[in-house]
């Protein structure tokens, strides 16, 4: 398919055209990756509902539609014509502007995912950093929400949400350098070929001090329990969002389960080999590299997913850690871990190179 | 070079924790100033929730009245009741029949169970795990059902009664309170897993909310949250009503005095309880379910709707109320959350000439800026669970 379209676009010879064609391809990639992200986050927060309902005796949504398939579906609908409520003494545009932020950080980022070997929509040298960058930038939207709101709720929220995201992306970032000095690349594409030629296939395992840090700021990042502290609904009503309803509070909703999709994704292309399976498994049973192009892009959602599984289940079970036990953690455990990670992956490779 | 100096004025940051809060148990309304997160001054209000109970006691007869108790604390109706009636009987001078004796003794529990589950799903709710709500849920239940099967009513039962309880209890209530009995150990195994020996939860609540045993008894705190500084007192042991002193069970202590301990106290009291109830089963006498005591006591309603003489005393207690002997008695019970005592003075008629309920909710509620104030507000959180109030009793 590819190779049609590159012979195609070679034989155009006008150069303008040529940029509109790539143009127009790359905005058909972007509404199918969005387009289908989104019905994937819809479908992400039914899955939770029914994992966490089934965890706790009780069924989760059932009656709209079979199996309460529908209800994502009915939530978006609810929350798209309930009425939009702005505080009086709110700051007006950093209000409006705040979902706004934090929403589109958090799907451009799904543009440097690949979902399949050349599914990417931009397929950059730095899609690491650049994912990082990202993630980065969605803490503005959370902060300026809090601030704008003008509610002591909010505001308390919003600040323990930005050191919460600036203390972990930094774990976050240092947990991932192991990968990027094993395969040598900021390129998630490259990284994913590099594990496939790897021994095991998958770089969990060598990299098993690098996972447990990455796994742990995930959650802090996205801010799941046990980390979910920006909006502990027992201390804090709903933290940063609290003032928030209809459509605005639905983006910050759909942000934070794209976080979710987006850090299960880091995960699997980082960590669990994106959509290959190990070389010694497809040396083992042949048939595998005659299968479709399909069945490896299922690969990749069944990891995805399974990450997510991980995040419900965590949810199902742990309290809430306190804003100074979230900061030690952070600080005093995972980031000097990912520095041992570094130093001891650096150091293998110069051995086993030298 | 003149030097300027600018020191940055801060302000503390007072927010109104209440009383819409979720995790403030009802309408509690805490006022935290805040120096960053951490808590400078908590200052309580209540009464959010005040509708009088006391005044309109004493605008009813001693029969009458008995519904009040169930509004107070919502949630252990049952053991509101058995305080009242006992209270009332202690005024009267009369005593209960065996059987009913054994009757409210395990029905109390029942109560105890099913409101320490309620607390205990509450707050490790507040401190951020939401499994074990709902497990908790599941048995609260079991018990609702049953004290629907027992008297109709599932929350305000009004079940025991001036002189007795209502109605007798059928075998088939017996036969599933037993299985649930049998059950429940296996039960609060499955909480004990999820939450005792959980690190977060014990990072969340070791060390917080510390009040020393001294220092507990001069708030005045009892129940559960006196018990798990350490302080042996329970009314059920050291001034027993019904038939606690011949059923066997432990007062658990805590030595701390710590969340932590508090919520391995209200642990060990659901088992003490069950095994309680076990026992009344196992001893349940038989024999009448109201006392002999037609002064004090209303006459069977089959009676009432044959016999003249049973329609005028009935209808004479119902509207002036019986005559009382004069004078005035307190009775403290062991609720849930703590001692609950009913105070009457007594002029002669039929109505207290003053109702006084000390509801524990409303002392623990004061001591709730001791064990607030230099900590987190995450700590408040943990701090409100653990007292285990209910503003309904608080208010009044």
């Amino acid at each position: 398919m590819n190779e049609i379209l590159q012979s195609f676009i070679g034989q155009v010879s006008n150069p303008w055209l040529k940029l509109g064609i790539d143009i127009v391809i790359i905005l058909i990639k972007i509404a199918i990756v969005i387009a289908i992200a989104l019905l994937h986050v819809a479908y992400a927060t039914y899955w939770e509902r029914k994992v966490i309902g089934h965890m706790q005796v009780r069924l989760g949504p059932i009656e709209v539609g079979p199996h309460g398939l529908l209800q994502p579906i009915a939530d978006g609908v609810k929350l798209f014509f309930k009425e939009d409520i702005i505080p009086a003494d709110a700051d007006k545009p950093l209000f409006y502007i705040a979902p706004v932020i934090f929403f589109i950080s958090t799907l451009t980022s799904l543009s440097v995912i690949p979902f399949f070997n050349h599914f990417v929509i931009a397929d950059i040298n730095i899609g690491l950093l650049f994912l990082f960058a990202m993630s980065s930038l969605g803490a503005y939207g959370i902060v300026i929400s809090g601030w704008s709101s003008n509610s002591k709720y909010a505001f308390l929220g919003g600040l323990r949400s930005a050191s919460q995201v600036i203390s972990y992306e930094i774990a976050m970032g240092l947990s991932l350098v192991g990968v990027m000095i094993m395969s040598g690349s900021l390129n998630l594409v490259d990284i994913v070929k590099a594990q496939q030629q790897y021994p095991t296939g998958m770089y969990f395992i060598p990299q098993i001090l690098g996972f447990f840090v990455f796994v742990v700021a995930a959650f802090a990042e996205t801010n799941r329990l046990p980390f979910d502290l920006p909006e502990a609904e027992s201390e804090l009503v709903a933290g940063y969002f609290t003032e928030y309803s209809g459509f605005r509070f639905a983006l910050f909703f759909l942000g934070e389960y794209t976080g979710m999709l987006i850090m299960s994704s880091i995960c699997a292309v980082c960590f669990l080999g994106g959509w290959t399976v190990p070389q010694f498994i497809m040396n083992a049973l042949p048939f595998l590299s005659k299968l479709p192009n399909i069945v490896w892009v299922l690969v990749f959602l069944v990891k995805v997913y399974a990450f997510m599984f991980f995040y419900y289940w965590v949810r199902a079970t742990l309290p809430r850690y306190r804003y100074d036990q979230l900061m030690a953690i952070g600080w005093k455990l995972l980031i000097p871990l990912a520095l041992l990670n570094i130093v001891i992956t650096g150091l293998a490779k110069i051995l086993i190179k030298g | 070079m003149e030097h300027i100096e600018k020191t940055f004025e801060t302000r503390e940051l007072t927010i109104s924790m209440g009383p819409q809060h979720p995790a403030t148990h009802g309408v509690l309304r805490l006022v935290l100033n805040l120096d960053g997160e951490t808590v400078v001054r908590c200052t309580p209000y209540v009464g959010y929730l005040h509708r009088g109970v006391e005044k309109l006691g004493e605008n009813r007869t001693y029969f009458a009245a008995l519904p009040l108790s169930d509004r107070l604390d919502y949630i252990s109706s049952m053991n509101n009741n058995v305080g009242y009636v006992n209270a009332v009987e202690k005024l009267f001078g009369i005593e209960a029949p065996e059987r009913a004796k054994f009757i409210r003794t395990m029905v109390a529990e029942m109560g105890r169970i099913s409101s320490h589950i309620i607390w205990l799903g509450t707050h490790v709710l507040d401190i951020g795990a939401t499994t074990p709500f709902l497990y908790a849920f599941r048995e609260r239940e079991v018990i609702m059902d049953l004290f629907e099967m027992l008297c109709g009513a599932r929350l305000t039962v009004s079940y025991p009664r001036v002189g007795g309880v209502r109605n007798d209890i059928s075998q088939e209530f017996l036969d599933e309170l037993y299985d649930f009995v049998l059950d429940f150990p296996s039960k609060m195994d499955d909480y004990e897993t999820l939450v005792t020996e959980n690190r977060v939860w014990k990072n969340r609540t070791v060390g917080i909310g510390v009040i020393s045993a001294e220092e507990a008894i001069n708030w005045g705190l009892t129940g559960g949250t006196l018990r798990g500084s350490g302080v042996n007192y329970d009314v059920r042991k050291h001034a027993p009503y019904d038939v606690y002193d011949r059923v066997e069970f432990d007062v658990p202590l805590g030595k701390n005095g710590d969340c932590y301990d508090r919520y391995l106290v209200r642990i060990g009291e659901m088992r003490q309880a069950n095994r309680i109830i076990k026992q009344c089963i196992e001893k349940l006498p038989a024999g009448p379910v109201m006392a002999d005591a037609p002064k004090f006591t209303l006459p069977p309603k089959d009676m009432v709707l044959k016999d003249m003489e049973h329609l005028i005393h009935q209808f004479i207690l119902i509207t002036k109320g019986p005559t009382v002997p004069e004078g005035e008695v307190y009775m403290g019970t062991e609720v849930p959350k703590g001692e609950l005592g009913f105070y009457f003075v007594s002029d002669g008629t039929g109505k207290p000439y003053r109702m006084r309920v000390r509801a524990p909710s409303f002392v623990h509620a004061s001591v709730l800026p001791r064990l607030c104030e230099g900590g987190l507000i995450a700590d408040v959180i943990a701090n409100i669970g653990t007292i285990d109030i209910v503003l309904g009793e608080c208010d009044r």
